[in-house]
Protein backbone atom coordinates (compact mmCIF):
# COMPACT_ATOMS: atom_id res chain seq x y z
CA UNK A 1 0.00 0.00 0.00
CA UNK A 2 1.18 3.42 -0.83
CA UNK A 3 1.44 5.82 1.91
CA UNK A 4 1.50 9.78 1.18
CA UNK A 5 4.90 11.14 1.39
CA UNK A 6 6.32 13.57 3.25
CA UNK A 7 6.93 16.17 1.56
CA UNK A 8 3.01 16.02 0.11
CA UNK A 9 1.99 16.04 3.94
CA UNK A 10 4.06 18.82 4.52
CA UNK A 11 2.68 20.96 1.94
CA UNK A 12 -0.62 20.07 3.13
CA UNK A 13 0.28 21.49 6.22
CA UNK A 14 1.20 24.46 4.38
CA UNK A 15 -2.63 25.01 3.28
CA UNK A 16 -3.33 24.25 6.41
CA UNK A 17 -4.92 20.76 6.79
CA UNK A 18 -5.23 19.12 10.05
CA UNK A 19 -5.45 15.82 9.11
CA UNK A 20 -1.97 16.18 7.42
CA UNK A 21 -0.53 17.47 10.39
CA UNK A 22 -2.00 14.52 13.19
CA UNK A 23 -0.70 11.79 9.99
CA UNK A 24 2.94 13.75 10.39
CA UNK A 25 2.81 13.69 13.77
CA UNK A 26 1.65 10.12 14.22
CA UNK A 27 4.66 9.13 11.93
CA UNK A 28 7.29 10.78 13.56
CA UNK A 29 7.07 12.11 17.07
CA UNK A 30 8.15 8.88 18.40
CA UNK A 31 11.58 8.88 16.84
CA UNK A 32 11.51 13.08 17.54
CA UNK A 33 10.93 12.80 21.20
CA UNK A 34 13.80 10.03 21.92
CA UNK A 35 16.23 11.93 20.28
CA UNK A 36 15.02 14.75 22.26
CA UNK A 37 15.18 12.59 25.15
CA UNK A 38 18.92 11.55 24.90
CA UNK A 39 19.89 15.32 24.94
CA UNK A 40 17.55 16.55 27.43
CA UNK A 41 17.21 13.37 29.38
CA UNK A 42 14.01 14.59 31.28
CA UNK A 43 11.12 13.02 29.90
CA UNK A 44 8.69 15.58 30.59
CA UNK A 45 11.10 18.27 29.28
CA UNK A 46 11.28 15.87 26.30
CA UNK A 47 7.24 15.89 25.94
CA UNK A 48 6.85 19.97 26.36
CA UNK A 49 9.94 20.22 23.69
CA UNK A 50 8.14 18.06 21.06
CA UNK A 51 5.08 19.77 20.94
CA UNK A 52 7.12 23.03 20.06
CA UNK A 53 8.89 21.05 17.80
CA UNK A 54 5.49 20.48 15.61
CA UNK A 55 3.96 23.44 16.43
CA UNK A 56 7.02 24.97 14.27
CA UNK A 57 6.76 22.24 11.59
CA UNK A 58 2.68 23.41 11.37
CA UNK A 59 3.76 27.28 11.52
CA UNK A 60 7.05 27.10 8.97
CA UNK A 61 5.72 24.35 6.31
CA UNK A 62 4.78 27.18 3.93
CA UNK A 63 8.66 27.86 4.19
CA UNK A 64 9.87 24.33 3.79
CA UNK A 65 12.06 23.95 0.91
CA UNK A 66 12.39 20.05 -0.04
CA UNK A 67 16.33 20.41 0.20
CA UNK A 68 16.32 18.02 2.95
CA UNK A 69 14.18 15.18 4.21
CA UNK A 70 11.46 16.01 6.16
CA UNK A 71 12.59 14.15 9.47
CA UNK A 72 15.97 15.44 8.67
CA UNK A 73 14.16 19.31 9.07
CA UNK A 74 12.22 18.21 12.00
CA UNK A 75 15.60 17.00 13.62
CA UNK A 76 17.05 20.20 12.94
CA UNK A 77 14.33 21.88 14.79
CA UNK A 78 14.24 19.64 17.77
CA UNK A 79 18.19 19.83 18.17
CA UNK A 80 17.73 23.33 18.48
CA UNK A 81 14.98 23.57 20.69
CA UNK A 82 16.56 21.09 22.91
CA UNK A 83 19.79 23.09 23.36
CA UNK A 84 18.06 26.22 23.95
CA UNK A 85 15.88 24.41 26.55
CA UNK A 86 19.38 22.81 28.32
CA UNK A 87 20.87 26.23 27.81
CA UNK A 88 17.64 27.60 30.16
CA UNK A 89 18.34 25.35 32.84
CA UNK A 90 18.70 26.82 36.17
CA UNK A 91 20.95 24.46 37.28
CA UNK A 92 23.08 24.37 34.30
CA UNK A 93 24.28 27.26 33.24
CA UNK A 94 27.44 26.23 30.85
CA UNK A 95 27.80 26.83 27.17
CA UNK A 96 26.54 24.86 24.97
CA UNK A 97 30.38 23.85 23.74
CA UNK A 98 30.96 23.01 27.25
CA UNK A 99 28.13 21.27 28.21
CA UNK A 100 28.56 18.96 25.40
CA UNK A 101 32.18 18.12 26.58
CA UNK A 102 31.24 16.55 29.59
CA UNK A 103 30.44 13.32 30.19
CA UNK A 104 27.33 12.06 32.30
CA UNK A 105 28.67 9.50 34.99
CA UNK A 106 25.56 9.16 36.91
CA UNK A 107 23.32 6.35 36.39
CA UNK A 108 20.13 7.46 34.71
CA UNK A 109 16.98 4.99 33.85
CA UNK A 110 18.75 3.98 30.65
CA UNK A 111 21.13 2.80 32.62
CA UNK A 112 19.19 1.02 35.13
CA UNK A 113 17.28 -0.58 32.22
CA UNK A 114 20.82 -2.34 31.24
CA UNK A 115 21.63 -6.18 32.15
CA UNK A 116 24.72 -7.35 32.71
CA UNK A 117 25.25 -8.96 29.37
CA UNK A 118 27.86 -8.00 26.95
CA UNK A 119 25.23 -5.75 25.17
CA UNK A 120 23.97 -4.43 28.34
CA UNK A 121 27.29 -3.08 29.21
CA UNK A 122 27.53 -1.08 25.82
CA UNK A 123 24.40 0.09 26.33
CA UNK A 124 25.44 1.83 29.29
CA UNK A 125 28.63 3.19 27.75
CA UNK A 126 26.51 4.29 25.39
CA UNK A 127 24.53 6.79 27.87
CA UNK A 128 28.00 7.53 29.65
CA UNK A 129 29.08 9.17 26.01
CA UNK A 130 29.43 13.19 26.09
CA UNK A 131 25.91 14.66 24.51
CA UNK A 132 27.89 15.58 21.17
CA UNK A 133 29.05 11.89 20.96
CA UNK A 134 25.56 10.40 21.76
CA UNK A 135 23.86 12.47 19.51
CA UNK A 136 25.84 11.47 16.47
CA UNK A 137 25.72 8.01 17.48
CA UNK A 138 22.02 7.99 17.54
CA UNK A 139 22.23 10.52 14.38
CA UNK A 140 23.90 7.42 12.58
CA UNK A 141 22.96 4.11 14.16
CA UNK A 142 19.27 5.02 15.35
CA UNK A 143 17.54 7.92 12.80
CA UNK A 144 19.94 6.39 9.79
CA UNK A 145 21.25 9.75 8.81
CA UNK A 146 23.69 9.84 6.10
CA UNK A 147 27.00 11.85 6.58
CA UNK A 148 25.16 15.15 4.93
CA UNK A 149 22.03 14.80 6.99
CA UNK A 150 23.93 14.81 9.67
CA UNK A 151 26.10 17.61 9.16
CA UNK A 152 22.94 19.19 7.94
CA UNK A 153 21.59 18.82 11.37
CA UNK A 154 24.59 19.29 13.62
CA UNK A 155 25.48 22.00 11.68
CA UNK A 156 29.01 20.98 11.37
CA UNK A 157 31.43 20.15 8.46
CA UNK A 158 30.47 16.98 6.63
CA UNK A 159 34.11 15.96 7.31
CA UNK A 160 33.70 16.90 11.14
CA UNK A 161 31.13 14.56 11.18
CA UNK A 162 32.74 11.48 10.04
CA UNK A 163 35.40 12.44 12.65
CA UNK A 164 33.16 12.86 15.08
CA UNK A 165 31.88 9.52 15.06
CA UNK A 166 35.15 7.88 14.73
CA UNK A 167 36.03 9.50 17.92
CA UNK A 168 32.78 8.46 20.06
CA UNK A 169 33.21 5.41 18.85
CA UNK A 170 36.82 5.51 20.12
CA UNK A 171 35.20 6.86 23.06
CA UNK A 172 33.22 3.98 23.42
CA UNK A 173 35.82 1.61 23.31
CA UNK A 174 37.78 2.82 25.80
CA UNK A 175 34.64 2.91 28.27
CA UNK A 176 34.09 -0.49 27.10
CA UNK A 177 37.54 -1.41 28.47
CA UNK A 178 36.77 0.19 31.93
CA UNK A 179 34.14 -2.30 32.40
CA UNK A 180 36.51 -4.91 31.10
CA UNK A 181 35.33 -5.41 27.88
CA UNK A 182 38.21 -5.27 25.44
CA UNK A 183 37.24 -5.33 21.99
CA UNK A 184 40.74 -5.30 20.45
CA UNK A 185 39.87 -1.66 19.07
CA UNK A 186 41.37 0.77 18.61
CA UNK B 1 46.71 2.25 -6.44
CA UNK B 2 49.48 4.55 -4.88
CA UNK B 3 51.64 4.32 -1.36
CA UNK B 4 49.43 7.22 -0.70
CA UNK B 5 46.17 5.72 -1.32
CA UNK B 6 47.13 2.80 0.60
CA UNK B 7 47.94 5.16 3.58
CA UNK B 8 44.73 6.77 3.09
CA UNK B 9 42.50 4.53 2.05
CA UNK B 10 41.64 1.97 5.37
CA UNK B 11 41.01 5.55 7.35
CA UNK B 12 38.93 6.68 5.17
CA UNK B 13 36.93 3.07 4.93
CA UNK B 14 37.17 2.99 8.08
CA UNK B 15 35.32 6.34 8.89
CA UNK B 16 32.37 5.22 6.70
CA UNK B 17 31.36 1.87 8.19
CA UNK B 18 28.78 3.20 10.60
CA UNK B 19 26.90 4.21 7.85
CA UNK B 20 27.59 1.28 5.82
CA UNK B 21 26.19 -0.58 8.49
CA UNK B 22 23.22 1.81 8.72
CA UNK B 23 22.72 1.34 4.86
CA UNK B 24 22.85 5.35 4.43
CA UNK B 25 26.03 5.35 2.51
CA UNK B 26 25.79 6.13 -1.69
CA UNK B 27 26.21 2.91 -4.00
CA UNK B 28 29.63 3.94 -5.06
CA UNK B 29 30.98 4.65 -1.31
CA UNK B 30 29.10 1.06 -0.10
CA UNK B 31 30.72 -0.95 -3.07
CA UNK B 32 33.90 0.58 -1.73
CA UNK B 33 33.05 -0.43 1.80
CA UNK B 34 32.07 -3.80 0.72
CA UNK B 35 35.27 -4.35 -1.47
CA UNK B 36 37.63 -3.01 1.73
CA UNK B 37 35.81 -5.58 3.56
CA UNK B 38 36.38 -8.43 1.55
CA UNK B 39 40.27 -7.63 1.12
CA UNK B 40 41.13 -7.14 4.92
CA UNK B 41 40.11 -9.75 7.58
CA UNK B 42 40.79 -6.88 10.19
CA UNK B 43 38.98 -4.34 9.25
CA UNK B 44 35.87 -7.20 8.40
CA UNK B 45 36.38 -7.81 12.24
CA UNK B 46 36.15 -4.12 13.09
CA UNK B 47 32.86 -3.95 11.08
CA UNK B 48 31.30 -6.26 12.90
CA UNK B 49 32.29 -3.94 16.24
CA UNK B 50 29.77 -1.38 14.45
CA UNK B 51 27.33 -3.79 13.58
CA UNK B 52 27.22 -4.67 17.70
CA UNK B 53 27.33 -0.51 18.40
CA UNK B 54 24.49 -0.56 15.54
CA UNK B 55 22.43 -2.98 17.08
CA UNK B 56 22.79 -1.73 20.83
CA UNK B 57 21.68 1.69 20.07
CA UNK B 58 18.33 0.67 18.66
CA UNK B 59 18.08 -1.29 21.18
CA UNK B 60 18.83 1.30 23.60
CA UNK B 61 16.81 3.62 21.60
CA UNK B 62 13.74 1.68 21.45
CA UNK B 63 13.75 1.24 25.67
CA UNK B 64 13.12 4.72 25.68
CA UNK B 65 9.26 4.60 25.60
CA UNK B 66 7.29 6.92 23.71
CA UNK B 67 5.17 10.58 24.75
CA UNK B 68 2.20 10.24 26.51
CA UNK B 69 -1.20 10.67 24.29
CA UNK B 70 -1.54 14.05 26.20
CA UNK B 71 1.04 15.55 23.96
CA UNK B 72 -0.89 15.11 20.91
CA UNK B 73 -3.71 16.41 22.37
CA UNK B 74 -1.92 19.89 23.89
CA UNK B 75 -0.52 20.50 20.16
CA UNK B 76 -4.02 20.45 18.72
CA UNK B 77 -4.86 22.75 21.14
CA UNK B 78 -2.18 24.93 20.39
CA UNK B 79 -2.54 24.47 16.39
CA UNK B 80 -6.05 25.34 16.99
CA UNK B 81 -5.60 28.69 19.07
CA UNK B 82 -3.25 29.48 15.53
CA UNK B 83 -5.08 32.69 13.57
CA UNK B 84 -6.40 30.47 10.62
CA UNK B 85 -4.69 30.84 7.45
CA UNK B 86 -5.35 30.73 3.53
CA UNK B 87 -4.03 27.95 1.85
CA UNK B 88 -1.17 28.31 -0.53
CA UNK B 89 -2.54 27.38 -4.15
CA UNK B 90 0.66 26.93 -5.32
CA UNK B 91 2.02 24.32 -2.65
CA UNK B 92 -1.58 22.34 -2.79
CA UNK B 93 -1.22 22.15 -6.99
CA UNK B 94 2.59 21.11 -6.00
CA UNK B 95 1.57 18.81 -3.35
CA UNK B 96 -1.74 17.21 -5.63
CA UNK B 97 0.65 16.51 -8.35
CA UNK B 98 3.43 14.88 -6.20
CA UNK B 99 0.76 12.74 -4.45
CA UNK B 100 -0.80 11.89 -8.00
CA UNK B 101 2.87 10.86 -9.62
CA UNK B 102 3.75 9.28 -5.97
CA UNK B 103 0.58 6.78 -5.80
CA UNK B 104 1.56 5.36 -9.25
CA UNK B 105 4.83 3.91 -8.59
CA UNK B 106 6.60 2.42 -5.36
CA UNK B 107 9.31 4.96 -6.24
CA UNK B 108 9.69 7.80 -4.08
CA UNK B 109 9.12 11.16 -6.04
CA UNK B 110 11.17 14.19 -4.96
CA UNK B 111 9.69 17.25 -5.35
CA UNK B 112 11.58 18.32 -8.58
CA UNK B 113 10.57 15.04 -10.21
CA UNK B 114 7.02 16.14 -9.60
CA UNK B 115 7.50 19.77 -11.36
CA UNK B 116 9.05 18.30 -13.91
CA UNK B 117 5.90 15.88 -14.32
CA UNK B 118 3.61 18.52 -14.30
CA UNK B 119 6.31 20.27 -16.63
CA UNK B 120 5.57 16.94 -19.19
CA UNK B 121 1.66 17.20 -18.39
CA UNK B 122 1.35 20.67 -19.43
CA UNK B 123 4.10 20.68 -22.15
CA UNK B 124 1.56 17.25 -23.67
CA UNK B 125 -0.84 19.62 -23.83
CA UNK B 126 -3.16 16.67 -21.71
CA UNK B 127 -3.71 19.39 -19.25
CA UNK B 128 -4.00 22.66 -20.21
CA UNK B 129 -4.49 23.67 -16.66
CA UNK B 130 -5.39 22.70 -13.46
CA UNK B 131 -7.60 24.85 -11.09
CA UNK B 132 -7.82 23.98 -6.90
CA UNK B 133 -11.04 25.38 -5.84
CA UNK B 134 -9.97 26.22 -2.54
CA UNK B 135 -12.71 28.40 -2.13
CA UNK B 136 -15.44 26.09 -2.14
CA UNK B 137 -13.23 23.26 -0.61
CA UNK B 138 -13.23 21.05 -3.46
CA UNK B 139 -10.13 19.24 -3.09
CA UNK B 140 -10.23 17.30 -6.63
CA UNK B 141 -8.58 18.22 -9.59
CA UNK B 142 -10.40 20.05 -12.19
CA UNK B 143 -9.44 20.69 -15.93
CA UNK B 144 -9.48 23.55 -16.93
CA UNK B 145 -11.17 22.68 -19.54
CA UNK B 146 -14.31 21.49 -17.59
CA UNK B 147 -16.81 24.06 -16.93
CA UNK B 148 -16.16 24.67 -13.18
CA UNK B 149 -20.19 25.08 -12.61
CA UNK B 150 -20.31 21.83 -14.30
CA UNK B 151 -18.10 19.80 -13.12
CA UNK B 152 -19.99 16.30 -14.04
CA UNK B 153 -20.78 16.89 -17.42
CA UNK B 154 -19.76 13.68 -19.82
CA UNK B 155 -18.66 10.31 -19.61
CA UNK B 156 -16.87 9.12 -15.94
CA UNK B 157 -14.34 5.82 -15.44
CA UNK B 158 -12.59 5.01 -12.30
CA UNK B 159 -9.14 3.98 -12.79
CA UNK B 160 -6.44 2.42 -10.51
CA UNK B 161 -2.73 2.43 -12.80
CA UNK B 162 -0.69 -0.37 -12.57
CA UNK B 163 1.92 0.18 -8.96
CA UNK B 164 4.99 -0.42 -12.07
CA UNK B 165 3.26 2.38 -14.04
CA UNK B 166 6.12 5.48 -14.25
CA UNK B 167 4.30 8.54 -14.82
CA UNK B 168 5.86 8.76 -18.39
CA UNK B 169 3.84 5.54 -18.99
CA UNK B 170 0.45 7.32 -17.59
CA UNK B 171 1.31 10.76 -19.27
CA UNK B 172 0.99 9.09 -22.71
CA UNK B 173 -1.56 6.57 -21.39
CA UNK B 174 -3.77 9.31 -21.12
CA UNK B 175 -3.22 11.25 -24.25
CA UNK B 176 -3.40 8.67 -26.45
CA UNK B 177 -7.15 7.79 -25.13
CA UNK B 178 -8.14 11.64 -24.58
CA UNK B 179 -8.42 11.50 -20.77
CA UNK B 180 -8.55 13.61 -17.97
CA UNK B 181 -7.85 13.63 -14.79
CA UNK B 182 -11.21 14.78 -12.94
CA UNK B 183 -11.07 13.81 -8.88
CA UNK B 184 -8.81 11.85 -6.74
CA UNK B 185 -6.65 10.10 -5.22
CA UNK B 186 -9.44 8.21 -3.89
CA UNK B 187 -8.79 5.43 -1.29
CA UNK B 188 -7.61 2.17 -3.11
CA UNK B 189 -5.43 4.68 -5.14
CA UNK B 190 -8.50 5.41 -7.63
CA UNK B 191 -8.79 8.16 -9.82
CA UNK B 192 -11.80 9.80 -11.79
CA UNK B 193 -10.78 9.96 -15.49
CA UNK B 194 -13.05 11.42 -18.09
CA UNK B 195 -13.43 9.51 -21.26
CA UNK B 196 -15.47 12.07 -23.16
CA UNK B 197 -16.54 15.27 -22.74
CA UNK B 198 -20.70 14.13 -23.73
CA UNK B 199 -22.44 11.21 -22.01
CA UNK B 200 -21.91 7.73 -23.71
CA UNK B 201 -24.56 4.92 -24.70
CA UNK B 202 -23.87 2.04 -22.58
CA UNK B 203 -22.37 0.11 -25.14
CA UNK B 204 -19.84 2.56 -26.27
CA UNK B 205 -18.81 2.91 -22.59
CA UNK B 206 -18.52 -0.74 -22.32
CA UNK B 207 -16.60 -0.80 -25.12
CA UNK B 208 -14.27 2.29 -24.22
CA UNK B 209 -13.58 0.48 -20.69
CA UNK B 210 -12.76 -2.66 -22.57
CA UNK B 211 -10.18 -0.99 -24.71
CA UNK B 212 -8.84 0.72 -21.56
CA UNK B 213 -8.54 -2.30 -19.77
CA UNK B 214 -6.27 -3.76 -21.73
CA UNK B 215 -3.71 -1.62 -21.36
CA UNK B 216 -0.61 -2.35 -19.34
CA UNK B 217 -1.05 0.83 -17.68
CA UNK B 218 -3.91 0.25 -15.94
CA UNK B 219 -5.00 -2.35 -13.07
CA UNK B 220 -8.19 -1.80 -12.66
CA UNK B 221 -10.79 0.19 -14.38
CA UNK B 222 -15.03 0.71 -13.94
CA UNK B 223 -17.61 2.88 -15.12
CA UNK B 224 -18.89 5.85 -12.41
CA UNK B 225 -20.86 8.25 -12.28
Amino acid sequence: MQTTSDEVLIARIAGGDRLAMQVLFARHHVRVYRFVLRLVRNEATAEDLISEVFLDVWRQAGRFEGRSAVSTWMLSIARFKALSALRRRSDDELDEETAEQIEDQADDPETALAKKDKGAVLRECLTKLSAEHREVIDLVYYHEKSVEEVAEITGIPEATVKTRMFYARKKMSELLKEQGVDRGWP
Amino acid sequence: MNTTDKEQAPGDIEALMPWHAAGTLSRRDARRVEDALARDPELARRYALVREELTETIHLNETLGAPSAGVMEALFAKIDAEPKRRAAPSLNLGARISEFFASLSPRTLAWSASAAALAILLQAGLITGVVLNEQNGNRDFLPASAPATAPNEGAFALIRFAPQATSADVTTFLEANKLSLAGGPAPGGLYRVRIAAGKLDKDELDRRIRALQADKTVDFIATTQ
